[in-house]
């Protein structure tokens, strides 16, 4: 999910470096502003830890295991402007030395995860945490990965890299996949520590459901765009010239959208049956 | 380990090692632009840029093979759409793909290699990078080989105590207990920082003087990338 | 000989309710070398924290003849030195110079000053070597002492020592040992190394359970409550 560089066009890296960048300040400033001094070595320390989380393997059948990503245990433990910095911090760190993620595509990939990823993880949870906390958390796993994977799909095809119908299907299924996992990693992780100690983890964000609906619809409507918008006109006709069967824009809006609709409804099942087990 | 390699490369003492990280890094980012706005075709340019960064690495006394396999760690993504790209009949542009994503790493490597952490966050720094996020950017790295270490003794000490049944359970257990062991290090740090007289704000170094070989540094760096990028 | 530190009635409870600390009477005299003894758990790390106001209980504490409160936090910090148990949390800087310029900086001293002042105090400790050094390469010792000079650094009056010399081996147990009995100031050592406080001390106090249950000499101390396991 780190774009190297080299991928994507000059507009596109250019302008996600120019948006992120304030948006960044803004963050930082709202994270210091939030934040009591004693915060900056425990959001660094938090940092680390999720380096080193990555390293742990969950297995999930035969053969396959899944890692931690760990937007949205960040989210859940410093609330999302602390969560952002320090995904920002992680995201220098591996694009400079680990090679993880391009330096001039820095902006796509804060946009994708330190910024769109986190937004994603509060929003979920704050429209679930009513029904069940896991439900919350599972969708805040799920969706900040589900959303930050189709915002970088989506810029790559904006910037012209050609991705068969085939490609396309199983990179979204391979995404859904992944989030799915994330959001059951992040529930356990969420709920081993809180046996450990409840108060690490930040109550109840105050934000309104209504407030929170609208921004997650807003979110939705933007990873929409970007893969509607990466029906550029060249792009398009640059496949179809070389005769290769291309996916319809529709086609590749709609499958992310159906990702993420999907779990939607997983959470909203979800927590419609915790209700109903709890009101029973 | 990759981190620790670069971390030795860092503190060498070549004519590069001492120019100023801010020279540097905008030298980095001059090459990056050069590169990124390369067309495809210009197959002279790729080459021509190799070369400045062998160049470059000779200087900074370097080793090529170093460079070039750690460099190749993003070759395995690049590569998938390489061959993508190359199938959808766009050789040219595939074969861009692969060199421009590995020209890239190289050169942030040369960067990482030749400037301790301290001196490129310090030139974001002046460039205005908000003084929060290059301190959390230095914590994150200071204590990210200590966790990185505890997390695999950790993993050793349950490996120990048989095969893995429970394993999705174990390894929530082991992320719980290593997130109360981080948090209780970061009480126990900032503890350490109010000992010491820690008041809220971390005093910044003052930058040293930008000098003049930084400067034909700079302005070398400059003329060669844009006379590859204009000529070839 | 003048009292450095003098502490009366100290008593502080934990969040959870538990009482710590029970009534701590303790003094220390200028120049003085005090070991804390106790099993774990019984109250000598949370005693340390209260001596330079990390932690603040009911009672009277008094160091260097001023009364700990709020008003004199910064200049009681600047005269008591402690030296944690993990030398990872103390040195949290990138690298050894910056580390121990930390403490200097925030008493108002110029950049200059204190990386001169850093310089004086790591070659004072045998660490000239390794001024750009980032802490995670050093060796347990070597970041002990690196940890001591950012300590020393503050020019203080007395020093504090969390289990100075846990994770260390031998030989490098002896040369810690001898650069504390170099340093001129007033030691309290909180320590499970017997060796290590016959050598370095000559009174120890005994702490069971939030209370002080024994004082005397460091050997009589010792031998009373078989602090040594062989």
């Amino acid at each position: 999910m780190h774009i190297p560089d080299g991928f994507l066009s000059t507009p596109v890296w250019a302008t996600l470096d120019v948006v992120s960048a304030p948006a960044v300040a803004w963050v930082a400033r709202r994270a210091q502003r939030d934040t009591q001094d004693n915060r900056i070595p425990l959001l660094g320390v938090m940092g680390a830890f999720v380096f080193a989380a990555q390293m742990v393997n969950f297995p999930v059948g035969p053969g396959t295991s899944g890692h931690l990503v760990g937007g949205a245990l960040l989210t859940v433990v410093l609330g999302p402007a602390a969560a952002s910095l320090v995904l920002t911090a992680i995201l220098v760190l591996q694009a400079l030395i680990f090679q993880d993620g391009g330096v001039l595509a820095l902006g796509a990939n804060v946009f994708n995860m330190a910024l769109a990823g986190v937004a994603a993880a509060y929003l979920a949870n704050r429209l679930w945490a009513h029904a069940s906390r896991s439900v919350a958390i599972f969708a805040a796993g799920a969706l900040s990965v589900m959303t930050s994977a189709c915002l970088a799909l989506g810029q790559l095809l904006i910037s012209g890299v050609p991705m068969t119908g085939g490609v396309l299907w199983a990179s979204l299924g391979l995404f859904l996949i992944s989030a799915i996992m994330e959001g059951a990693i992040t529930v356990a992780a969420v709920r081993a520590i809180e046996r450990l100690n409840p108060a690490w983890i930040t109550p109840q964000p105050a934000t309104s459901r209504a407030v929170a609906a609208v921004a997650m619809a807003a979110l939705v409507l933007v990873v929409g765009g970007t893969l509607i918008a990466s029906a550029a006109p060249d792009g398009i006709q640059r496949l179809t010239m070389q005769g290769v069967d291309s996916v319809g824009w529709r086609a590749r809006t709609m499958a992310g959208l159906v990702g993420i609709a999907m779990i939607f409804a997983l959470c909203y099942l979800g927590g419609k049956l915790k209700s109903r087990r709890r009101s029973a | 380990m990759h981190h620790l390699v670069i971390d030795r490369w860092s503190r060498g003492s070549s004519s590069l090692h001492q120019r100023d990280p801010r020279a540097k890094l905008a030298a980095l980012l001059v090459f990056l632009v050069v590169l990124s706005t390369t067309r495809p075709g210009a197959q002279w340019a790729f080459v021509a840029y190799a070369v400045l960064l062998i160049l470059t690495a000779n200087l900074a006394r370097l080793p090529i093979l170093g460079l070039a396999s750690r460099a190749a760690l993003v070759l395995p993504f690049s590569a998938t759409f390489a061959l993508l790209t190359w199938w959808s009949g766009d050789s040219l542009r595939a074969l861009a793909l692969a060199e421009k994503s590995f020209l890239s790493g190289t050169a942030a490597l040369l960067l990482v290699g030749t400037t301790p952490l301290t001196g490129w966050t310090a030139a974001l720094e002046s460039w205005r990078v908000p003084r929060m996020l290059i301190l959390v950017i230095q914590f994150v790295y200071r204590y990210l080989f200590v966790i990185a270490e505890q997390v695999q003794r950790m993993r050793w000490a349950a490996l120990c105590r048989g095969p893995k049944q429970r394993g999705f359970r174990l390894a929530a257990g082991l992320v719980g207990v290593l997130f109360a062991r981080s948090w209780q290090r970061a009480d126990g740090i900032y503890h350490a920082m109010l000992a010491r007289g820690f008041r809220g704000r971390f005093v910044p170094a003052p930058p040293a003087p930008f000098r003049s070989s930084d400067a034909l540094f700079l302005s070398t760096c400059l003329a060669g990338c844009l006379a590859i990028r204009m000529l070839l | 000989m003048s009292r450095v530190i003098q502490i009366a009635g100290l008593r502080y409870r934990y969040p959870d309710g538990t009482q710590a600390l029970d009534g701590i009477d303790f003094h220390l005299n200028s120049g003085e070398s005090v070991a804390l003894f106790g099993a774990n758990g019984s109250g000598k790390t949370t005693f340390v924290l209260h001596l330079n106001g990390l932690l603040r209980g009911e009672g009277s504490i008094e160091i260097c003849g001023m009364r700990l409160a709020d008003g004199t936090l910064e200049q009681i910090r600047s005269k008591v030195g402690v030296v944690f148990q993990d030398s990872d949390e103390q040195l949290f800087m990138p690298t050894v110079l910056e580390d121990v310029a930390f403490g200097p900086l925030n008493l108002g001293l110029s950049p200059d000053d204190a990386l001169t002042r850093a310089r004086t105090v790591l070659k004072r400790v045998g660490m000239a070597h390794a001024f750009e050094r980032a802490p995670y390469h050093l060796s347990a010792g070597e970041k002990k002492r690196v940890a001591i000079a950012g300590v020393l650094a503050m020019d203080p009056e007395i020093l504090v020592l969390d289990e100075p010399t846990t994770f260390l081996d031998p030989p490098t147990r002896r040369d810690l040992l001898s650069l504390l009995r170099s340093l001129p100031q007033a030691k309290v050592v909180v320590t499970h190394d017997a060796n290590l406080a016959r050598a370095l001390t000559s009174r120890a106090v005994f702490f069971d359970q939030g209370r002080i249950t024994g004082q005397g000499d460091v050997i009589e101390i010792i031998q009373r409550f078989h602090w040594e396991y062989s």
